[in-house]
């Protein structure tokens, strides 16, 4: 009869990270706990005292307290603490209380040490040195979307099929006709066909190969053999297919394995299609470069305007396809700049060439590539100093409006605060422009510069490329030799704070209040991204895109080691939040938002969230230090 | 049916009990028994040696029914130390009502290959010398393991416990507030072990395993020493 607490062991398995463990893992950490009681208010904790156990909740509520005793966390059933004290010399660092009646299991440390050293998952989980955030991310690097998708997803058309008895030179022109590279030769059934198909007049066919331009130029052309030759005299009785709900990666295996570049796809005995190498390797970008494309042959602003939901649904399949918060945000900002010099290009072909050189410029989210499915535009015209606003301001107001009309009914609403080329403020020579970079940049107010910060994310999107270049590097230069600047930018940039974390049903606020939702924009990704631009404008980086921005911090002794490789996993997990909570909303045909319920959030995506925000908080302390409110 | 209350001793008298069967009992295990029970009245709970005992049997009558498991747990107010944790199941003479198999979730063929009570008698007291006992409504630990006593050894048995259900009965059947209550008309707090747990804030538990209620009243005593007393209070004052 077993002894077990089946009470112990079945609570720790439901949690993170002991759900990892094997059962016989499980069973022998159950087996060893040791449980008290606290009262509510009472402390579990004790700063400096000796710690010698994990703590684990089995009901109740605590709270954990910095040295100062700000509130660092609050943490509810199947939360562990504990583990940083109990990997650094064993002295309580983050006294910890309990808010409600609270059951504690207590975990040995040479129990959790044992868990540690076999368990790569719980040592993941509790490590220090390796964060929580970076360890998750190479797990979704590692499963990326090749196993996961399905090789049918790759087909986007029937195959080309012939004959057997047809003549060589025949095939050759049906596979120009088609724009093929591969036929798939049919004969008369034999016996048992492994592969086959039925023609549209009942016949039944036995599919027997497949000829490929390579072929062609080897087998027939290489050979000296004359175009009436026969299909069947040079075909490769040997075919190798894949079904077609095999995955991507199996297929991409099988092409490799055989050395061949074409594989027909079957569902099972009848060909749905053929997928060539290259398909595979188009793959991860495919669905974005195919919107593209399409973008730049709609011959109107209606019908750009029709193309909304492909961009959804281009965006849920980014996603569903384990693309990272980097290439959705670039395909998302590479569609909506094609969207916008789609318009352009429109509007230039009804008004006339333009009477002085101009350039769109992107500003925000679009110039730093980082768009996502829930934007509004943020544009402006930089136009060339030879702009005379009595002769040409008339041209490109109504560009300026076509663009911006257009951009409104393609799904990019109009901006709140009038930051468009269609404001005369924002319509400007590049001279003019240069004025207020200077203005905000030398005479820096924080109240100003709140308005404009939205200007030192810039990118030429169409046009005369250089008039938007100049601006950026006029920023790179002045920027950093203007500390006043920084700091006023800095000071915006504090405004946004994260909250603590998620705590039951509602998200945990710093000053200990509760909120039921929170926006992931405004108070994640948004205030990451101020954040990560003061540092980069400070060591003069041109870049516009916030991981390239840390790249150059990198390169620079600005921030200390490590620190922005936490900013970059924070901010991807930031972001990918935000980007698969709006996948959700779509999949329940819900207007997508910023905002994320706890509800929705995973127990692991919830700690992770944390160690985001948390990671966030301490680089906004480094900010507030690095540049003090005294300087304004 | 007419309530009888088994007699109950006083603090000095427990010590005295104790002390005086050490001297007379013949059994060895039980020796061991009362000389490490031979606890100070005195003694803060805080310090006390702690034991959660729990039995499940075939029914309630100890005359009739049988012991089927026998859970123990050590701890103190500090720390409940599962893995020091025993666990008997053992063979009833009487075979097993459906009814109970489904109460105990302990089937027959868990009890097939078990020793017989008397043959682990022995184990379980020298397991649970040197430690006061803690159960939840001591008329049937008690009076089973006096039966089993009797039948094992011919010698009767009892001892001190602490039992966690009376001490929910002081304050929610005895004190002037549940005598309000009771006056107002409205029906008395249940003092079972899991309604008790749930005004403690204490976790719901699948019950009727002896390792489980066991565990379940170590965290009910520590629940109810942090809430109602001190931890200097003397054990002479909780046990009965």
């Amino acid at each position: 009869m077993e002894a077990e607490l089946l009470e112990i062991g079945q609570h720790l398995g439901r949690f993170a990270p002991f759900d990892t463990l094997s059962e016989e893992l499980l069973d022998e950490v159950a087996s060893h706990v040791e449980v008290s009681y606290f009262k509510a208010d009472s402390m579990i904790l004790e700063l400096d005292a000796m710690q010698t156990d994990l703590c684990y909740i089995r009901s109740g509520a605590v709270e954990v307290t910095r040295r100062n005793g700000e509130l660092y966390n609050l943490l509810g059933e199947g939360d562990i603490f504990g583990h940083f004290s109990l990997m650094r010399h064993n002295k309580v660092r983050f006294p910890a209380r309990a808010m409600e009646d609270t059951l504690i299991y207590f975990i040995s440390e040479p129990m959790f040490q044992k868990l540690c050293d076999e368990s790569d998952s719980f040592s993941d989980f509790v490590e220090v040195e390796r964060p929580r955030l970076e360890s998750t991310f190479e797990g979704q690097r590692r499963d990326n979307d090749m196993m996961a998708t399905r090789v049918r997803k790759l087909v986007n058309r029937y195959p080309v099929m012939i004959e057997a008895n047809a003549t060589v030179q025949q095939a050759a022109q049906q596979l120009t006709e088609f724009q093929a590279s591969a036929v798939l030769v049919l004969d008369e059934p034999g016996d048992q066909p492994r592969y086959s198909i039925k023609d549209s007049e009942g016949k039944v066919w036995q599919i027997i190969g497949i000829l490929t331009d390579t072929d062609f130029r080897k087998r027939v052309v290489g050979e000296g053999l004359s175009p009436s030759t026969l299909v069947k005299e040079v075909v490769r009785r040997r075919l190798i297919a894949v079904q077609s709900d095999e995955s991507v990666q199996e297929a991409m295996l099988c092409m490799l394995r055989n050395n061949i570049h074409h594989l027909p796809v079957m569902h099972r005995r009848a060909p749905v299609g053929i997928v060539h190498l290259s398909d595979i390797i188009r793959h991860e970008t495919q669905s974005s470069l195919y919107l593209v494309n399409s973008i730049f042959d709609q011959p109107s602003a209606e019908c750009l305007a029709r193309m909304a939901p492909d961009v959804q649904a281009a965006f849920v399949r980014m996603v569903q396809d384990g693309a990272d918060s980097q290439m959705i945000g670039k395909a998302l900002s590479t569609i909506g700049r094609s969207f916008t010099r789609r318009l352009l290009e429109l509007a230039e072909e009804e008004l006339g060439p333009p009477p002085v050189p101009y350039c769109f410029m992107a500003l925000g989210s679009m110039a730093r590539n980082e768009q996502s499915i829930v934007t509004d535009q943020d544009n402006a015209l930089v136009l060339s100093d030879r702009f005379d606003p009595a002769a040409h301001d008339e041209y490109f107001l109504e560009l300026a409006r076509r663009v911006s009309d257009g951009l409104a009914t393609c799904g990019y609403s109009y901006c709140k605060g009038d930051i468009m080329a269609t404001n005369p403020l924002w319509r400007q020579p590049l001279a003019v422009w240069k004025k207020y970079f200077h203005d905000w940049i030398e005479q820096p107010s924080p109240e100003g510069l709140l308005r404009s910060s939205i200007f030192f994310d810039l990118d030429a999107v169409y046009g005369d490329n250089s008039l938007v270049e100049e601006l950026q590097d006029l920023v790179a230069e002045v920027a950093p030799q203007h500390k006043r600047f920084l700091s006023a930018m800095a000071r915006n940039a504090l405004g946004r704070t994260p909250p603590l974390g998620f705590f039951r049903t509602f998200v945990m606020e710093k000053d200990g209040k509760h909120n039921n939702s929170i926006n992931l924009k405004r108070r994640g990704t948004a205030p990451m991204v101020d954040l990560i631009r003061i540092h980069a404008m400070a060591c003069g980086s041109r870049a516009q895109n916030t991981f390239e921005r840390l790249d150059d911090i990198d390169r620079t002794q600005l921030l200390a080691p490590g620190v922005s490789d936490k900013l970059r996993y924070a901010m991807e997990f930031l972001s990918m939040s935000r980007i698969r909570h709006q996948v959700i909303d779509l999949e329940h045909e819900q207007v997508p938002d910023n905002n994320i319920e706890p509800e929705n959030v995973s127990r692991s995506e919830r700690h992770h969230l944390k160690d985001a925000f948390q990671a966030l908080s301490n680089a906004q302390k480094f900010l507030k230090f690095r540049y003090p409110l005294s300087q304004r | 049916m007419p309530l009888i209350r088994p007699k109950t001793r006083s603090a000095t008298d427990w010590h005295d009990y104790l002390v005086q069967r050490r001297q007379q009992t013949q059994v060895g295990a039980l020796e061991d028994f009362f000389a490490g029970a031979d606890l100070s009245p005195i003694l803060p709970v805080a310090e006390a040696p702690l034991m959660a005992l729990d039995l499940e049997t075939t029914g309630l009558d100890p005359r009739r029914d049988e012991i089927v498991s026998i859970g123990i747990v050590p701890f103190s107010l500090s720390r409940i130390r599962v893995s020091e944790r025993r666990y008997w199941v053992v063979r009833p003479r009487r075979s097993l009502s459906a009814k109970s198999v489904t109460f105990h979730r302990i089937t027959h063929a868990d009890i097939e290959g078990a020793p017989r009570i008397e043959e682990v008698l022995d184990e379980v007291f020298k397991a649970l010398s040197g430690h006061l006992l803690v159960v939840h409504y001591r008329h049937i630990e008690r009076a089973f393991l006096d039966t089993a006593s009797r039948k094992a050894w011919q010698e009767t048995l009892s001892f001190p416990v602490i039992d966690t259900m009376s001490l929910e009965a002081r304050i929610h059947r005895q004190s002037w507030l549940a005598r309000l209550r009771r006056w107002s008309g409205r029906p008395p707090a249940s003092i079972r072990l899991h309604d008790s747990r749930i005004r403690y804030g204490l976790p719901h538990y699948h019950g009727h395993h002896a390792l489980t209620d066991a565990l379940a009243t170590a965290e009910l005593l520590q629940a109810q020493v942090a809430s109602n007393y001190a931890p200097e209070t003397p054990i002479g004052m909780l046990w009965s």
